[in-house]
């Protein structure tokens, strides 16, 4: 294991990339990106090895990629609450639910929602709320979502936080399963729309079988959200949620105003989360409680933490492994939750800065492993 | 490895510090008149349960002078730049600044006011460049939110000397302007420049804060408060760990830094510094004033005395 990181280390992508000039990198990036919309169709051994679905058991290879890539989102998204901001969220994987049952909510015709309001305005039966004001529905419900959660929790420090926003994500799932009225309860949503585009071959353009269209999608949607992340990030935003986490009372005495960057990282989190979401219930065309258990938010930490929190290649990285392998190694599916407790594990003892880590990040870890030695020794 | 070597490399060896070749004309903020009162302490009391950090402390800093608060340890002077600055709220009495009460108002919005400071035990943002230190503090003036450094909608033209080479970007920036963001970023690096030559430790700008000297950093702070352009500017012990020659070099800094327009509220234990550069003393002593004036009448005080040096045993 340290030895393929030595290897890493010693090509020292990160900084030979930055060394090159600016055609190489933009070049770089194109291709990279090229490759990355190219890869539902990469049939070509050996390369063809990396698919999913070479054996008959395997499962659809651009749904798989779908399902990296919408994870891939969500750590972007979660990314901004713990490596920027600091503050450990548990409960992510409510604003991803939220985005889904806004969708299915708004945009299906079978749903509770949608059939009060045919009823009440004397709509015809297909009526719903079209998909593209779906969106911004999605967004603003776990928007204000994540301020109504933030609002009152973020006055609290470490670990009280982790416990009230773990309560957050089991309150709403438990929500949609009992608000039988609202959201059919455990029966879930069937119908939940999805994007509109032209016809071809006699079906929609986004359907169940042609999944790299989804992938597709959600591939455009993260390189987005990745753009915006780096935003944010080489901004005075990204300054002033790193001198919270460094030093949140001086940074306080220098101007900082904590609580308010505290809450909208909080509220961006939420925002990406829900759009994450969004896309899943309509990739999925139903969305149902039990998808949003609570293990899912220890996932989406997970890729996070492992792949390097503060660092957005480090929780693509994350986001890809935690989602790929456990596919693409489906034949010992008895042993994934094994496999996936070692692999933790041993990542924790080896790199518990995670594999790719902002430098910033390792740098913090560094300093608090040495005042816990320096304190357990005067202890 | 986490640098503890900082410490040691000023202690004893003197650093020198590069000469101030910074824009003071672009440093220099707008102020009231002289003379006038900046910030009352109005009877202030501060209890900690039983234990009275501040008991009725009374006094008041005018426009443009160098105060000095002085007192054994332990006298409450760092409790009471705390309250002033929002860190704690007073039992009773109040403070007041531009006429304005702030006691109970939040730090930041202190700062926002005008009011910054430096910490005895230096708190920089250790991760961040000694320049990334200074553009916090910048930060403190800007006006981005998070949506316009998302969007970068809210465009500013910019002049001509403002305008990207580059001739493409150059006529783009012509027609839709600049956004604001782009431009508080650059001012920001501009500026905090300037305050790091100012303070004269610009060649290490873009190094970790961590890694700097002891000096550098405890000029750092001063640099980082600066950048919030404080109308008042308060100084927790800067000379701590200095020896006589830097000492010098900071009493040339603190008055430059009157020069720009700034009051100056310094703590110090080192009496030559102290006598040396301000222009009004309060003495504080088991978190009571017990004497204010010039340095000359301070120094004479038989109160002041007693307390920094004891009373003789047969004095009653």
């Amino acid at each position: 294991m340290s030895q393929i990181l030595d290897t890493y280390r010693g090509l020292k992508l990160r900084d030979r990339m930055a060394a090159a000039p600016a055609w190489v990198r933009k070049v770089g990036l194109l291709l990279v990106i090229a490759f990355a919309f190219y890869l539902p169709f990469l049939n070509i051994l050996p390369f063809a090895y990396v698919r999913t679905d070479l054996t008959s058991r395997g499962s659809d290879w651009a749904s798989v990629l779908f399902l990296v890539v919408v994870y891939m989102i969500v750590a972007v998204g979660l990314n901004v609450v713990i490596g920027f901001a600091g503050l450990l969220d548990l409960g992510y994987v409510g604003f991803y639910a939220l985005g889904a049952y806004s969708i299915a909510l708004f945009g299906s015709p079978s749903s509770p929602v949608v059939e009060a309001l045919q009823s009440r305005f004397g709509l015809s039966e297909t009526w719903a709320v079209p998909f593209a004001a779906c969106i911004p529905i999605a967004i603003a419900m776990s928007l204000i979502a994540g301020v109504i959660l933030g609002a009152p929790t973020l006055r609290l420090r470490g670990d009280y936080l982790a416990i009230v926003t773990l309560g957050f994500g089991e309150i709403i799932r438990i929500t949609a399963r009992n608000l039988d009225n609202v959201t059919n309860g455990a029966t879930g949503i069937t119908n939940v729309p999805t994007p509109p585009g032209p016809e071809i071959d006699g079906r929609s353009f986004f359907n169940t079988v042609d999944a790299e269209r989804w992938y597709w999608l959600a591939l455009t949607i993260l390189i987005i959200i990745i753009w915006l992340a780096f935003r944010l990030e080489h901004s005075r935003v990204g300054r002033a949620w790193l001198a919270i986490r460094e030093d949140e009372d001086a940074a306080a005495i220098m101007g900082v105003a904590a609580f308010k960057f505290k809450l909208w990282a909080f509220a961006i989190g939420a925002s990406v989360g829900g759009l994450a979401g969004l896309l899943f219930g309509s990739k999925q065309q139903y969305v149902e409680p039990n998808a949003f258990m609570v293990n899912l938010s220890f996932l989406f930490v997970a890729m996070v933490v492992i792949g390097g929190s503060g660092n957005i290649y480090g929780v693509l990285l994350g986001a890809f492994l935690l989602t790929y392998l456990p596919e693409r190694f489906r034949e010992f599916q008895e042993w994934r939750p094994f496999a996936f407790g070692v692999a933790l594990v041993v990542v924790m003892i080896m790199r518990p800065q995670g594999l790719v880590p902002s430098r910033r990040r390792a740098r913090e870890f560094e300093d608090r492993k040495v005042e816990a030695e320096e304190a357990a020794a005067d202890a | 490895m986490p640098d503890n070597t900082a410490h040691e490399t000023t202690v004893g060896g003197a650093t020198t510090v590069a000469p101030d070749t910074s824009d003071h004309e672009a440093l220099s903020i707008h102020v009231g008149p002289q003379g006038e009162t900046l910030l009352e302490i109005d009877h202030v009391t501060l209890r900690f349960g039983g234990v009275v950090a501040l008991n009725d402390v009374d006094f008041s800093i005018k426009r443009g002078e160098i105060l000095g608060l002085i007192g054994p340890n332990g006298a409450g002077k760092t409790t009471c730049f705390n309250v002033m600055t929002g860190v704690y709220t007073p039992t009773s009495g109040e403070v007041r600044f531009n006429g304005k009460v702030i006691s109970g108002t939040k730090p930041h919005k202190i700062n926002q006011l005008g009011i910054a400071r430096t910490f005895q035990n230096i708190r920089l943002f250790p991760e961040m460049s000694a320049l990334e230190n200074v553009l916090v503090g910048c930060d403190a003036r800007h006006k981005t939110s998070v949506l316009g450094a998302l969007f970068r909608a809210y465009r500013v033209r910019p002049t001509e000397e403002q305008l990207p080479t580059n001739p493409l970007r150059r006529g783009f920036a012509r027609v839709f302007g600049i956004s604001r963001h782009t431009m508080e970023e650059r001012g920001g690096r501009i500026k905090a420049m300037e305050l790091l030559k100012f303070v004269g430790i610009a060649d290490r700008a873009h190094e970790l804060s961590r890694n700097l000297p002891y000096g550098y950093q405890r000029r750092l702070e001063i640099a980082r408060a600066l950048a919030t352009e404080p109308e008042l500017l308060c100084l927790d012990e800067p000379a701590a760990g200095f020896n006589p020659a830097e000492k010098e070099d900071l009493m040339d800094l603190i008055r430059r830094i009157r020069d720009l327009g700034h009051t100056v509220l310094v703590i110090e234990h080192d009496m030559k510094l102290v006598l040396g550069v301000t222009d009004r003393i309060i003495v504080l002593e088991f978190g009571q004033k017990i004497a204010e004036g010039t340095p000359d009448e301070v120094a004479r005080n038989p109160k002041v005395i007693a307390a920094y040096l004891g009373e003789p045993d047969d004095a009653a």
